[in-house]
């Protein structure tokens, strides 16, 4: 077997330095009735070449560009990626690492990984980032519970145009603590209704997804004058880190947490995983951060460095009193992001914002042109709502067959919306592509 | 001694990404503009972020030099105790960066995504059968996210039966993550301290086990490499009293093929996919921690399930007691396929002989080091043996500066001080993919190194020389923190 280096007489000598005639002889301290009576039940082991032709049949079946179009987001976004970016990445130096608890031998991924919470705070706006978490959704749970300990309140609003998964995440997290989460509803222009704040009290936080999940760009700076009043924190939530790029931030308008999916950044979409969790805060709550950080300082020789810091919040320490069970980050995914970020820089993060905001505002423009309904007026990025006739489940089922995937339906979402679609353009749509949605759509 | 593979090696120094790069640079082609440009409103735009500006050269270059700097299993013996630091074959990463898999959108309809939903029915199927189990969910994306969702299925059963309990068995051997996990779903853990043997006994779980413990959470193999020999009798205690049995598998890798742990009573228990199933670690991660359970804790798996309809596979998301969700999409998808490439290359015979071999390299290192180490417990060990620095402490030398000094002779160090029940504790973990040879050499270094501690204990002191760094202080890392540029 190409992974098990050991040769029969390798095998042989070392039972005799271990005192045992074969290899079952060293489960002797398994109990005979633990043990296995016979062979797994599995198929059979394949070659090299055979697994290369099952895994291509395997995802052959698969719809993705170039032969689909895909106007799909909703939290999973499709941006080129550079090849220098997926090159870097491949280097096993940095795949084949553990968590670097032995700095000295992990300056690469530490250095990086510190590289990665600087360019992600200035992202967002706010002076610090964890090493990462495991998606939005979670990263969103774990900055509401990080609300719930630093403020000792045990109720959070969360707007109800933050993604729906996401918000499912957050209800799993929070059955089994007692804590409440109160919905905000949302208005007619496809914004969240700050006014139902009004009459609550003894909140925790506040949490805003902008740009929302109808692709609405959010007035973050009246949510944080509204959580502030109730001294409340202020959760800024995101599923496209891209729009920063064009967008005012998170912490320019008052944020205490910003949160959410990286993914946007130099990840495949991988059919929604592995994704890259972002949360960044305030100095002020440092140490009621759930998860990794990576910190600077000095070596003997007073040379710079990078090691694994504030470790006193942390399980491996704190056990049940830790601020998370957290164990990792998602390291390599931060690391991806760190590289795309580098890549694109600040003048071209901008211009690839704009054009991800002017394809998308193309598209919209054509489809009203076109007569169908834009439902929502307010901004948006990316991301926008559009209502299709009756029946348009026959439309949607004929473009697929088309290879045209007309965005996502939110009647699973949002009940009140039957026939609205969630729509999606990036940088990667041509003109050609979004001519050829709108003539398929009114055809 | 053979020469060792320490050395300084070529390494280049780098300075951080914002103190290179120019004004105006890219390293990125931006595609071209086929629409008009349509000005958002200038209350909604801010200043961009304050990137530096750099060329590809430039990035490359950087995370060139920044990856000469880290150590991998693909660089050389990894022996990190608990993390299963095997060899992840290289095929695995291919298939998970098909185009098909690698750029799928997670939100596709089933007719367009039968592949993917093909490949985690069947992986959720191949891992229930290596831990004996009945059903399987993959969406948690690491070991103590599994952690967390199998406690949130014992919280769902319970609450279910009418009658919620307060508290969880957790032994003195645990993972941290594990008082953590059960801490985050609202139960206080109870300790129980393992025996003389390192091993749970059945009378310490009896004596604390009640009505009103929702389960144990047991390690096994321990944390100290060792085989919980009582397993069955104490998950017989557990259930007795209503409870169920958590099995934290991070310790798989020692039994594939040799224990099916849900026919020794675990109603529960998460598995690493990125330990035992050879996905690589990744600095940190992304790893992957799917949970397999007993049909009594079925319903209450996360959704949406894949099922197999005539055939075809579909995403049902119609499960009234599931716990919800415990990631956006379906988690570590990417990570999965690495998982499945390795069960389908290995086979059942491939996998057991994966984890004798694991137990034989861990036997050999325990036996050929005991005389020079202090072995913390002397009897068969499974897939990893504990070490401590009782015969060094007199000179002055800690588990610490042993491990640093390992660096210097080219192997990653063990995993040290863990776990909390051996002072000074060495855990070494060596995985099946190291050679004899290799281990040979370990051994060797590691004697040179006891030996060094005993005539010229500064040189451990000072260690490690030849890496990137001298010792880092990690107290003022923490003391002033500086986690931002």
């Amino acid at each position: 077997m190409l992974y098990l280096p050991h040769t029969s007489e390798d095998i042989a000598s070392m039972l005799q330095v271990v005192g045992v005639d074969d290899l079952d002889g060293l489960f002797s301290i398994v109990p005979e009735d633990c043990r296995c009576k016979g062979d797994l039940n599995l198929p059979e082991q394949l070659s090299e070449w055979e697994l290369n032709d099952h895994m291509e049949a395997l995802s052959h079946s698969m719809a993705v560009s170039p032969e689909y179009r895909v106007f799909a987001g909703a939290g999973s976004y499709e941006h080129f990626i550079p090849a220098s970016v997926s090159y870097l990445l491949g280097r096993s130096e940095f795949v084949t690492s553990y968590t670097p608890y032995q700095p000295e031998m992990s300056q690469g991924t530490l250095q990086a990984i510190y590289e990665y919470q600087t360019l992600a705070a200035r992202l967002l706006g706010m002076e610090i980032a964890t090493a990462s978490h495991y998606d939005g959704a979670t990263a969103l749970a774990e900055s509401l519970l990080m609300a719930i300990r630093v403020t000792r309140r045990k109720k959070v609003a969360t707007s109800s145009l933050i993604h729906p998964l996401y918000r499912q995440v957050v209800k799993t997290y929070f059955e089994p603590t007692g804590y409440e989460v109160v919905e905000l509803g949302y208005l007619k222009n496809g914004v969240t209704d700050l006014a139902e704040l009004d009459d609550m009290d003894d909140l925790a936080a506040v949490a805003v997804q902008s740009p929302n999940f109808f692709g609405c760009i959010e007035n973050l700076q009246a949510v944080g004058e509204k959580a502030h009043d109730k001294e409340a924190l202020f959760i800024a939530s995101f599923t496209e880190a891209l729009a920063y790029g064009l967008l005012k931030n998170p912490g320019s308008q008052g944020g205490d947490i910003a949160c959410g999916e990286g993914q946007s950044l130099g990840i495949p979409r991988s059919f929604g995983g592995p994704a890259l969790g972002m949360l960044a805060s305030t100095k002020k709550f440092m140490r009621s951060l759930p998860g990794r950080l990576v910190g600077q300082t000095k070596d003997l020789d007073g040379k710079r460095g990078f090691v694994l810091t504030l470790a006193t919040r942390e399980q491996h320490i704190r056990r049940e009193k830790a601020t998370s069970n957290i164990c990792t980050n998602n390291s390599l995914c931060a690391l991806a992001a760190a590289m795309y970020m580098a890549s694109v820089g600040g003048t071209g993060i901008r211009e690839l914002a704009r054009l991800n905001h002017d394809k998308a505002e193309y598209l919209k423009k054509e489809l009203k042109k076109a007569g169908f309904t834009i439902t929502f007026d307010s901004p948006t990025f990316n991301e926008f709502v559009v209502e299709f006739p009756d029946g348009f489940e026959a439309t949607y089922e004929r473009l697929l067959e088309k290879k045209i995937v007309p965005g996502i339906s939110l009647a699973p979402y949002y009940p009140e919306l039957a026939n609205h679609y969630l729509l999606c353009v990036t940088e990667t749509m041509s003109r050609d592509d979004m001519d050829a949605l709108v003539r398929e759509v009114k055809s | 001694m053979k020469e060792s593979v320490g050395t300084t090696g070529l390494i280049l120094n780098e300075s951080l990404l914002w103190e290179k790069g120019k004004k105006g640079r890219c390293g990125f082609s931006l595609p071209r503009r086929d629409v008009e440009s349509c000005p958002l409103d200038q209350e909604l735009t801010g200043k961009g972020p304050d990137f530096p500006d750099l060329s590809e050269v430039d990035v490359v270059r950087h995370y060139t030099r920044l990856s000469q700097w880290n150590f991998g299993v693909d660089t050389g013996m990894y022996p990190l105790g608990s993390c299963t630091m095997k060899y992840s074959p290289k095929t695995n990463g291919r298939q998970a960066s098909l185009p098909g898999f690698a750029t799928a959108h997670p939100l596709l309809p089933a007719s367009l995504s039968q592949g993917a939903l093909k490949m985690m029915f069947e992986l959720e199927q191949y891992l229930a059968e290596i831990t004996g189990m009945d059903a399987t969910t993959l969406q948690p994306a690491a070991g103590a996210h599994g952690e967390l969702t199998g406690i949130l299925l014992i919280y769902a059963f319970h609450k279910k039966k009418g009658a919620q309990r307060s508290k969880i068995i957790v032994p003195d051997t645990a993972h941290g993550t594990n008082p953590a996990s059960v801490a985050l779903c609202g139960y206080r853990p109870v300790l129980v301290r393992s025996n003389k043997q390192g091993i749970l006994s059945v009378e310490a779980v009896a004596e604390v086990m009640d009505e009103d413990t929702a389960g144990i959470m047991v390690t096994n193999p321990n944390t100290l490499g060792l085989f919980e020999e009582n397993s069955q009798k104490i998950a017989e205690i557990v259930h007795a009293k209503g409870g169920l049995v958590y099995c934290d598998g991070a310790n798989m890798n020692a039994v594939m093929g040799i224990v099916q742990m849900g026919k020794i009573g675990v109603d529960v228990m998460h598995l690493n996919l990125h330990k035992t199933f050879s996905t690589p670690h990744g600095g940190g991660g992304p790893g992957s921690g799917p949970v397999c359970v007993k049909s009594e804790l079925e319903p209450f798996l996360p959704v949406p399930r894949v099922i197999e309809e005539n055939g075809r596979y579909v995403l049902a998301e119609d499960y009234p007691e599931s716990v919800g969700k415990v990631a956006a999409f379906h988690g570590s998808f990417g990570v999965m396929i690495k998982a499945y490439s390795y069960i389908r290359t290995m086979g059942p015979k491939n996998l057991k002989k994966a984890s004798q071999l694991a137990v034989l390299n861990a036997n050999y290192i325990k036996e050929r080091l005991k005389g020079t180490l202090h072995l913390a417990y002397d009897r068969p060990c499974m897939h990893e043996c504990v070490f401590s620095d009782e015969h060094q402490k007199a000179g002055k030398v800690t588990t610490l500066d042993m491990a640093k000094r390992l660096m210097d002779y080219g192997f990653h160090p063990p995993t040290v001080y863990f776990p909390l029940v051996v002072d000074g504790a060495i855990m070494v973990e060596p995985t099946e993919t190291e050679s004899k040879e290799e281990i040979d050499q370990f051994i060797e270094a590691f004697k040179a190194i006891v030996n060094e501690a005993r005539q010229d204990p500064d040189r451990l002191h000072d260690a490690p020389k030849r890496c990137k760094v001298k010792r880092l202080d990690e107290v003022a890392a923490a003391r002033k923190p500086c986690l931002a540029g």
